[in-house]
């Protein structure tokens, strides 16, 4: 429970910092990718302000042997470089430009209750179902 | 306030976020793959806590829909079917690629991991890429 409890505060603070960054803001985004036209460059400080205070925590939290609400830390260790990483990342970068959305700022905007971040969410579920059947397809073929 | 000013404090409050959740409860904070492991492929004994995530990213939209309602406000005039098309394509490659901007962009590349670091560059430069052509071709204003 602890960690559910944790896992809510996260999500709000997580929300807020998303929504005063800028980047619950589609034009902004797609602004911050413009950069052959007028280009918006605030959204760079949305890193740059995450990226500071994560990397210093990181590197504190990580001198401890387990989290404090967890036996173990569950950090990703996987380092090859694969070919769905790249495309993967490749997709997702076409469709954050064309909307203006990643996941997280359109999952907080589904709180506006306008319908353009709710068809967005909807199609990111079938792309993650598309995505599920298109894996169960491949490890069928090659057992 | 000044859009830098508000980008780097709402920065810093994303950076604190995914802190608290490493520091509590030892997991990366990556939207995409909570998401993916609550909605599309639940895992046993590894969904609640997913849940409760994705109920605080609401409440915390619903606070900022409350005080701050600018956070939403839509400049963007498109053809419904663009939305369409970029929700497949962020849910197809997020889940292809192992993470987003949350994953990869800001708690990968503040461990210094490669594959996040070398992910971040190809979405961002696709994205670059993209709204270039999007507008060349008039599907972006």
């Amino acid at each position: 429970m602890k960690n559910n409890i944790v896992a809510l505060i996260v999500g709000i603070i997580f929300a807020l910092g998303l929504g005063i960054s800028g980047m619950t803001r589609p034009e902004k985004v797609i602004g911050f990718l413009n950069i052959f036209g007028t280009w918006d460059g605030s959204l760079a400080f949305v890193m740059l302000g995450a990226i500071g205070v994560h990397f210093v925590a990181y590197r504190l939290i990580r001198r401890r042997k387990s989290p404090l609400f967890s036996e173990q830390f569950f950090v990703p260790t996987a380092n090859e470089l694969t070919p769905s990483l790249f495309m993967g990342a490749f997709i997702f970068g076409v469709g954050w430009a064309l909307a203006g959305y990643c996941p997280g700022p359109a999952i907080v905007s589904l709180s506006s209750f306008q319908l353009r971040p709710a068809v967005f969410v909807v199609s990111m579920i079938l792309g993650m179902i598309i995505f599920r059947i298109y894996q169960i397809l491949i490890s069928k073929r090659r057992p | 306030m000044n859009d830098y000013i508000l980008a780097l404090v709402g920065g810093a409050l994303i950076g604190l976020a995914v802190s608290v959740m490493l520091l509590f409860n030892g997991r990366v904070t990556g939207i995409s793959g909570i998401f993916y492991g609550a909605v599309v492929k639940p895992v046993q004994n590894d969904k609640t806590w997913r849940w409760y995530f994705i109920f605080g990213l609401l409440i915390g939209g619903l606070i900022l829909q409350f005080f701050y309602p600018t956070a939403f406000s839509l400049g963007l005039k498109e053809e419904s079917w663009t939305v369409v098309v970029a929700g497949l394509l962020v849910g197809f490659g997020t889940v292809l690629g192992n993470g987003c901007t949350s994953g990869h962009g800001v708690c990968g590349i503040s461990r210094l991991s490669i594959r996040s670091i070398l992910a971040t560059v190809t979405f961002i430069v696709a994205g670059i890429l993209s709204v270039y052509i999007f507008r060349q071709i008039g599907v972006l204003p």
